[in-house]
C-alpha cells in the first residue's frame, strides 16, 4: 500500500533531479530506495546510495586475536557474549564466526553449570 | 583406556582448611584406588556464586585434572554426591581439546618459521653490506 501511494511521486520529480531522489528516501533503506530507484520494484534489493549510514564489518574476536581455547572457567571472556539477561549474544550481533560460537556456546553452557555465569539475571 | 579429566568442584565456604585437606587427600585415594591418577590439585580460592546454590551465595573452587578411565569419574561423582560439603561438582574431558589446541599451536609454529625464515635472509646480507662502509 506505502509503495504504490509512494512510486509516483519519485517517478514524477526524475526529469528535473535525477539524484536528487537518494537524499529524499535515504532515511528509509527498504521502501524509500527501492521505490524512488524504480527499476528496483517493491521489495527488492535497496539501492545502494540508499543508505546514509555504513555499517562497519564485524569480525570474530577468536580468530582476530587467535583465541583457540575458548574454556569454561574463562569467565570473564565468557561474560563479554552474555547479555544482561543473562542469555548467549546472538552471532549476527557479535560477530562471532560459526565454529567459534558453538564452542563458546557450550562454554557459556559448562560455566553455567558450575555456578560462574548466571542462568538468569546478572551475577549476584 | 586413559583419557584426561578435569574435575571442578565448589565446596561450602564455611568449611574449615583441614577439613578441605581431608576431603581432597580421600579424593585422591579414590582416584588412585580405582587406576588413576591426579595431575594436579589447584585450590582457586573463594569466590561469589552467580547464582544461590543450596542457599549458599559463594563458595570455595577446586579444580582436579585426573587421567584415567571412564570408571573413575564414575566413582569420584559418586563419592561427591555423598559428601554433604561439596555443594556442586562438573567434569568434563579434556584430552580431546588438548590434542586440538597442540595441533593448533604446532601449524602456528610451522606458520612463524616459514614467515620468519625469509626475513632473516633478507636481514642477512643487508647487516654486512652497512657495516662494510663502517670499517672501511
Amino acid at each position: 500500500m506505502t509503495d504504490e501511494t509512494k512510486a509516483p511521486a519519485p517517478v514524477a520529480d526524475r526529469p528535473s533531479r535525477p539524484f536528487g531522489e537518494r537524499s529524499g528516501g535515504g532515511d528509509r533503506p527498504r521502501f524509500g530506495g527501492g521505490g524512488g530507484g524504480g527499476r528496483s520494484g517493491p521489495g527488492g534489493p535497496p539501492r545502494e546510495g540508499g543508505r546514509k549510514f555504513f555499517r562497519r564489518k564485524k569480525v570474530c574476536k577468536f580468530c582476530t586475536e587467535k583465541i583457540a581455547d575458548i574454556n569454561y572457567k574463562d569467565y570473564r571472556l565468557l561474560g563479554q557474549f552474555v547479555a544482561e539477561s543473562g542469555k548467549i549474544v546472538p552471532r549476527r550481533l557479535t560477530g562471532v564466526c560459526s565454529p567459534h560460537q558453538h564452542r563458546l556456546a557450550s562454554a557459556i553452557k559448562q560455566a553455567r553449570n558450575i555456578a560462574l555465569l548466571p542462568f538468569a539475571g546478572r551475577a549476584s | 583406556m586413559n583419557r584426561t579429566y578435569e574435575l571442578m568442584f565448589i565446596v561450602r565456604p564455611d568449611m574449615a582448611d583441614e577439613d578441605l585437606d581431608k576431603l581432597i587427600s580421600t579424593l585422591e585415594t579414590t582416584v588412585t584406588s580405582a587406576s588413576g591418577s591426579i595431575k594436579s590439585v589447584e585450590r582457586m580460592g573463594k569466590r561469589r556464586l552467580a547464582y544461590m546454590v543450596r542457599k549458599f551465595r559463594e563458595g570455595v573452587y577446586i579444580l582436579l585434572t585426573i587421567e584415567g578411565a571412564g570408571s573413575v569419574v564414575h566413582e569420584l561423582e559418586r563419592r561427591l554426591r555423598v559428601t554433604e560439603p561439596v555443594i556442586k561438582f562438573i567434569t568434563v574431558r579434556i584430552d580431546e581439546e588438548q590434542k586440538r589446541l597442540e595441533k593448533i599451536k604446532k601449524l602456528r609454529d610451522a606458520k612463524k618459521k616459514v614467515s620468519a625464515q625469509p626475513a632473516a635472509a633478507e636481514e642477512a646480507p643487508a647487516a654486512p653490506a652497512q657495516e662494510t662502509p663502517a670499517t672501511a
